[in-house]
């Protein structure tokens, strides 16, 4: 599923290189959000064959490998900050050491694996009442906050994009821990600025043009004000 | 859930946020919340005991219709809810036509 608003073609070139054959969808309006409780990508969420979640999302890897195109970090501009943004603990673990720490992506496949050969009798494999404790803490302010990204991202894809910004901004004071809001919304206004291949990827502003970024934080003053272990909480 | 007007119609309401309204209450999945017995449908007091919040735009002229949050969580059910979305050329897949096997449901973004 891909949690992009932008309309396919956003899109299109990842499953176009992935050449998937399993069934590669689209989800413009955050569905999974709202409906699983999805808060960051990659997530992944586990249903049996009757149609009954095993495991509520959860960071997951297919492997421990990652590879960036190699064009991509010579296309990317010096980002600056919010300029608002919370500062940078003095001995905090970093962007870099908060976004490799937590869950292990080494072993998360062969817990798939397991589920895969063992099913129900898989240590993995989680009864009913546990999938729902487990699943995202969710608060009358949270399903504010839901309500609010909807009503932005129509409004963005209407073309009202400051009333869309006003909304993302409240979405975002709502619901802080949920990235995908966030990352869905920065990184629209980072594509704005910069654009080409790899526009989306920009979740700050660019070095220079700090004063007009409409946001409170961005991805990587976020990012460096999360304990290790909490952008990709370990639940394996 | 969007809407122009909060003037919308049991199955309406079902079909924005998965809640069907029954004579036992709003229920998804295994899950029934019970609600006001009589009267027709009453969507502002149907969100309230759902913990759904309802957001209004005035200058859009729009409503959205937040998820329930009255579990705590944001699953009161282990069963998967039902959800459609177009595949990249268009055509629509429900999650619902894969029963009998097990499904993995990967989120991502190109961002």
């Amino acid at each position: 599923m891909s949690l992009e608003l932008s309309g396919p073609e956003a899109s299109r070139p990842y499953i176009d290189a992935a050449s998937p054959d399993h069934p590669s969808l689209l989800d413009p309006t955050h569905q999974m959000d709202a409906l699983f409780g999805v808060v960051n990508i990659p997530n992944v969420v586990w249903i049996d064959e009757e149609g009954v979640i095993v495991r509520p999302p959860e960071p997951g890897w297919p492997s421990p490998r990652s590879e960036m195109p190699k064009d991509m970090l010579g296309a990317m501009p010096e980002l600056g900050r919010a300029p608002n943004a919370p500062k940078p603990p003095e001995d905090g673990p970093g962007q870099w050491g908060v976004l490799l720490s937590g869950q292990d992506r080494k072993t998360y496949a062969d817990a798939i694996r397991d589920w895969a050969a063992k099913g129900a009798d898989s240590e993995f494999a989680l009864g009913a009442d546990e999938v729902v404790a487990r699943s995202q803490p969710r608060s009358a302010a949270m399903s504010e906050g839901a309500a609010r990204f909807e009503l932005a991202n129509h409004l963005w894809r209407a073309g009202r994009r400051d009333a869309a910004i006003a909304q993302f901004v409240e979405c975002h004071r709502l619901q802080p821990d949920n990235w995908t809001y966030k990352r869905q919304a920065w990184s629209l206004v980072g594509n704005e600025r910069v654009g080409g291949d790899y526009g989306r990827w920009i979740q700050a502003p660019v070095a220079g043009e700090e004063a007009d970024w409409p946001f409170e934080s961005d991805f990587r003053s976020d990012v460096e004000n999360v304990e290790a272990g909490g952008y990709y909480p370990k639940t394996i | 859930m969007i809407l122009e007007s909060l003037d919308i119609t049991p199955d309406e309401f079902a079909e924005g946020t998965g809640w069907a309204i029954k004579p036992e209450g709003a229920c998804k999945a295994d899950v029934c919340v019970p609600l006001a017995s009589g009267g027709s449908f009453d969507l502002l007091a149907t969100a309230d005991r759902l913990g759904m919040a309802v957001v209004h735009d005035a200058e859009a002229g729009l409503w959205a219709i937040g998820p329930e949050s009255f579990g705590g969580h944001a699953l009161v059910s282990a069963e998967a809810p039902e959800l459609t979305l177009d595949d990249i050329d268009g055509t629509p897949f429900t999650l619902s036509s894969l029963r009998g096997q097990k499904v993995l449901i990967v989120s991502w973004a190109p961002y």
